[in-house]
């Protein structure tokens, strides 16, 4: 996208924990105060580094989920039992600790109203992230966009941004779950993967041209976009992020 | 397909560390099928180091490792690289 150069050489910079709020069980949302920051666009992503006493270093890449807003940069970060990062972030990072962030990165998986719509959006799990920056950005500045959010969660309360989503749903926004492994009592709405029949219910039909994001597991992505070229999308026009290993 | 398989956006960071511009939306034309793609949207797959690959025929564009201080990328399976400055 024009418009996000980056002006020099991406570096690491110190980022501040000033906030934290757990999403489900097993996600948290960290809100870091990044001294210098230069702002970001909706969808893009940053890198976060540790550095242990004996200077081993390990780095993940994390989506920003919040909407641009002054020098505060919010991740949301599912904690991945044996993993080497997420266990740190999500259980041992407390307010006022320093981690460093290389970022904003990233012009290809963008949006902000200028662009227009109707919006697309399909997130498997906390691939959500990305797009909920776009969710809020729209909502913050007013825009009456055409949007639809499917996000596919393993069971209710692993849904991330429940309540957020409900509060946000409405004003040209609609929002679909698909609960994929269990269901609450009187549970209406879809009950597995995400599949072409799903994504022909719930996208707007390839004639008005849609805005296409999809991010998730790199198997729900590859699924999602190849099922909605197959209804006749323009590959084009579908965004992907995938997010794999790296993620743990 | 290669569950572990991720894509352009997650070496955009290393890249932007190198280049002084934005690299998801720089273009990448593969040296085997001339497709020209966004790097973002091209196929990663980490090891020990990084294997950029052409979503459309699978060719090799680009291997890249990073050790300490030092970068040594091979961009030998590309025609070009195309970034807006």
């Amino acid at each position: 996208m024009e418009g996000t150069t980056v002006l020099g050489r991406l570096t690491w910079q110190p980022a501040e924990v000033t906030g934290l709020v757990a999403e489900t069980h097993r996600t948290k949302t960290i809100a870091f105060d990044v001294p210098g920051w230069a702002g970001h666009h909706a969808g893009q992503h940053v890198d976060v580094r540790l550095t242990a006493e004996d200077g081993y270093q390990a780095e993940r890449s994390y989506s920003i989920a919040s909407p641009p807003d002054g020098t505060r940069v919010e991740l949301t970060v599912v904690r991945i039992a044996d993993g080497e990062v997420s266990p740190y972030l999500t259980d041992d990072l407390q307010p006022g600790d320093q981690i460093e962030l290389r970022g904003p990165i990233g012009g290809y998986f963008v949006w902000e109203p200028s662009l227009g719509g109707p919006l697309l959006l399909v997130a498997g799990g906390s691939g959500v992230a990305p797009l909920m920056a776009m969710i809020r950005l729209r909502a913050a500045a007013g825009s009456d966009v055409s949007s639809r959010l499917l996000l596919s969660s393993r069971g209710w309360d692993d849904i991330i941004y429940r309540e957020e989503l409900e509060r946000l749903n409405g004003n040209g926004l609609t929002v679909v779950h698909t609960l994929t492994m269990s269901q609450p009592p009187g549970w209406t709405g879809y009950a597995r993967r995400v599949d072409a029949e799903m994504l022909a219910e719930v996208s707007p039909g390839p004639a008005e041209r849609p805005l296409v994001y999809i991010c998730g597991p790199t198997p729900f992505v590859e699924a999602a976009a190849q099922a909605l070229v197959d209804l006749g999308h323009e590959p084009q026009a579908i965004k992907t992020e995938r997010f794999g290993p790296t993620g743990s | 397909m290669d569950e572990l398989m991720l894509d352009g956006n997650a070496v955009a960071g290393m890249l932007g560390q190198v280049f002084t511009a934005e690299m998801t939306t720089a273009t990448m034309t593969c040296g085997k099928c001339g497709m020209v793609g966004a790097v973002g949207a091209m196929h990663v797959f980490r090891g020990a180091g990084i294997v950029m690959r052409c979503p459309h025929c699978d060719n090799v564009v680009a291997k890249i490792v990073e050790a300490g201080s030092r970068i040594w990328m091979n961009f030998g399976g590309m025609q070009a690289l195309e970034i807006t400055l």
